[in-house]
């Protein structure tokens, strides 16, 4: 089973997760967050929202409380560097147990 | 002496052996070691020379352009959509009649993007007027470095010193460094008939009219038609002078042979692959394992692409039974490249003599898809059967 | 294995100096009559930490076929963790060797029909007094008292050479103690 019969004739990306490949295995450090700074979590409203707004893979969700999907996250650390109120700290990923990454 | 090195620093050691003046380049991937190696070169004053950083590959060779019509020993280096970027220099380097080299690091050209290897950029230039070298290994980088600049120099024609991208240009392995003194004996100094300089003004491929005009001295100027003649006819005569440079280097480093083919096996074998750069001598396993087998098979590679040698090529292949040519680019809307001309020569060489054999063409590699040994030398097996087909073959393709 | 004609396939990280390693036993086989020495890393893009691959063949004739290695003979991991997320193993010939960095016991391995040798060059390296994570010059180490193929000599002179002017000793060291602390069988 080939790519002849592919629905496009040239090389065409569209936007949609995984078309890099698991880039989550890419990561050194995690993002870890911290509810009671966090002030969408804090203030229970939708306010903030500025490591949705930044990240440049787009794992973060406009959510309360924001959600990190590790599947995708790269560890880049504009999250916690752009928080306002440093809610997000990153953490080297071997601090997290092997049996905790094979949960995920 | 022996380094193991790989093909960017090689190429970087012969610009510096061939005390190159001025170098301007862009990077590029997979050129950009080879330039980063000859800036580190001129930093440490191992080179006596003017690097100059540019803002594309157009500036580049426009740089090269000026600072050769000056009488400045030039070079530059790119791959792919840098080539292709410079394509409008590149037409009046040759037209200009400087005598630049430029190496070519083979890469696929967009689109899509693509930065592995395949030989499309250099092919797609082949009409320019530049003399092309294809290079199978590290050792023929900076041999035929130091060749282009004798032979650029000698007949006035920029050359294009070609090699596979990464498969080359990446890989370590063993070649010699040649030595300072002898590199002196076999290149002198860069003199060129005439060079920019104040006392002596003048305007340099300027409006050139169709026809033939009377200069200031009274004598009967060139037309744009006999400036054009001139570089072809000069380029086919520099066959002649690619031969004295292989005998000269030969007599000074002691390791040379055929200017225009490199051939394995060739003698008896009844089929002949044939093939540009490091394809050829991945071949020669193939070649290998079916010589076991009893089938008589050789391969060859061509060397100079432009200008194309096609008396040598034709008596190489004359009186064959078939010719296999295995390539890294084509013509779009048609065939190979290479298969292209090598049908050309056979033609205009054995038409009517009952030698002609017949040519399979094959399409491999593009993009940088893996070679495997084992599919060039089952495809060879098969075509020594018989011709597989009119059409080129797509090798590894997985539609 | 066939002394004429090895492959070998290392397995590291973008950054971690997987080319160097392969490059200081390409030189020594080179000057030990291995005239044929080809060497080539993971061709494209490049990120430091990415899963990268340089193979090696070193063989007593010119190579001529630079294509990547199919059936390696040997096989060198210089982190672990890559036996996750790469097929490391692939290819290797029935009796081939494999070198691998890790911290874990040699027990605790079990690659059926392969020799294996396993060493804690992480440790290692900092025992030598090298920076955490630099590994490349301590799995030469385990590579050559796994396979005994160059002979610790040459491949130490090697190492003091490429590192000249980066720690030499240290280095050599590293190489020593893995050297001695490897353990191999299977």
């Amino acid at each position: 089973m080939g790519t002849r019969n592919y629905r496009r004739k040239t090389s065409h990306s569209e936007h949609g997760p995984g078309d890099g490949g698991r880039t989550g295995s890419w990561r050194v450090e995690r993002p870890v967050l911290n509810k009671s700074l966090c002030i969408p979590c804090k203030r229970n409203t939708e306010a903030c929202f500025i490591c949705w707004l930044l990240c440049p893979d787009v794992v973060i969700s406009r959510t309360i409380p924001p959600k990190i999907d590790l599947e995708y996250c790269k560890g880049c650390g504009i999250c916690a560097e752009e928080c306002p109120t440093k809610a997000i700290t990153m953490v080297d990923e071997a601090q997290f147990s092997e049996e905790e990454k094979e949960k995920e | 002496m022996h380094i193991i090195e790989n093909g960017n620093v090689a190429a970087a050691l012969g610009v510096r052996l061939c005390h190159v003046n001025v170098i301007a380049a862009y990077p590029i991937t997979p050129q950009t070691p080879l330039t980063e190696k000859l800036s580190e070169y001129v930093e440490a004053g191992e080179m006596q020379a003017e690097y100059i950083p540019v803002e594309s590959e157009h500036s580049a060779l426009a740089v090269c352009i000026a600072a050769s019509s000056a009488g400045a020993r030039s070079f530059t280096a790119t791959s792919s959509n840098g080539l292709l970027y410079m394509h409008e220099q590149v037409q009046w380097a040759a037209g200009a009649r400087l005598s630049l080299v430029m190496c070519v690091v083979n890469r696929a050209v967009g689109a899509p993007w693509n930065v592995w290897n395949d030989q499309q950029d250099s092919i797609s230039q082949r009409d320019t007027g530049w003399i092309q070298i294809y290079c199978c290994d590290h050792q023929q980088i900076i041999d035929s470095v130091i060749k282009a600049y004798w032979l650029a120099e000698k007949v006035s024609i920029p050359i294009m010193v070609c090699y596979d991208g990464y498969i080359l240009s990446h890989t370590y392995m063993p070649f010699e460094v040649p030595e300072q003194e002898k590199v002196d004996k076999f290149l002198p100094p860069f003199r060129p008939d005439y060079a920019l300089n104040p006392e002596e003004p003048a305007n340099l491929n300027t409006v050139t009219l169709p026809d033939v005009r009377m200069d200031v001295r009274g004598e009967l100027a060139h037309g744009y038609m006999e400036i054009r003649y001139l570089l072809h006819e000069e380029m086919r005569t520099s066959l002649t002078a690619a031969a004295e440079a292989e005998k000269r280097f030969a007599d000074i480093f002691g390791r040379g042979g055929d200017p225009y083919v490199e051939p394995y096996l060739c003698d008896d074998a009844e089929y002949i692959a044939v093939g540009l750069g490091s394809l050829t001598y991945q071949l020669r396993v193939s070649v290998d394992t079916l010589r076991k087998e009893g089938i008589k098979v050789g391969v060859m590679g061509v060397r100079f692409y432009r200008p194309f040698p096609d008396e040598a090529v034709a008596k190489a292949l004359k009186g064959k039974k078939g010719v296999i040519v295995y390539e890294k680019a084509l013509s779009y809307g048609y065939e190979g490249a290479l298969a292209s001309d090598l049908k050309s020569a056979l033609y205009e060489h054995l038409a009517g003599t009952g030698k002609l054999p017949f040519v399979q063409n094959f399409i491999a590699g593009i993009g940088g898809r893996d070679i495997k040994t084992d599919d060039l030398t089952q495809t060879l097996r098969a075509a020594t059967k018989n011709r597989v087909s009119k059409e080129p073959v797509w090798i590894g393709l997985k539609l | 294995m066939n002394k004429e004609f090895i492959e070998i396939r290392w397995h590291g990280r973008g950054g971690q100096g997987a080319i160097t390693a392969a490059k200081i036993v390409a030189g020594a086989a080179f000057v030990s009559g291995y005239s044929g020495v080809v060497m080539a890393p993971s061709f494209g893009t490049e990120r430091r930490g990415a899963p990268v691959m340089t193979s090696l063949k070193i063989s007593k004739e010119k190579i001529y076929d630079l294509s990547p290695i199919e059936t390696p003979d040997i096989i060198v991991v210089l982190d672990h963790l890559l036996l996750n997320e790469a097929d490391v193993v692939c290819g290797l010939k029935p009796g081939g060797v494999i070198v691998l960095n890790t911290p874990k016991a040699f027990e605790s391995y079990n690659f059926k029909g392969y020799r294996l040798a396993t060493a804690d060059i992480t440790a290692i390296s900092v025992e030598a007094g090298l920076p955490h994570g630099m590994v490349n010059t301590g799995i030469i180490g385990s590579l050559e008292k796994a396979t005994n193929l160059l002979g610790m000599d040459i491949l130490i002179k090697g190492i003091e050479e490429e590192f000249r002017t980066r720690r030499p000793e240290k280095n050599s060291l590293a190489a020593k103690i893995a050297f001695e602390k490897t353990v191999a069988g299977g």
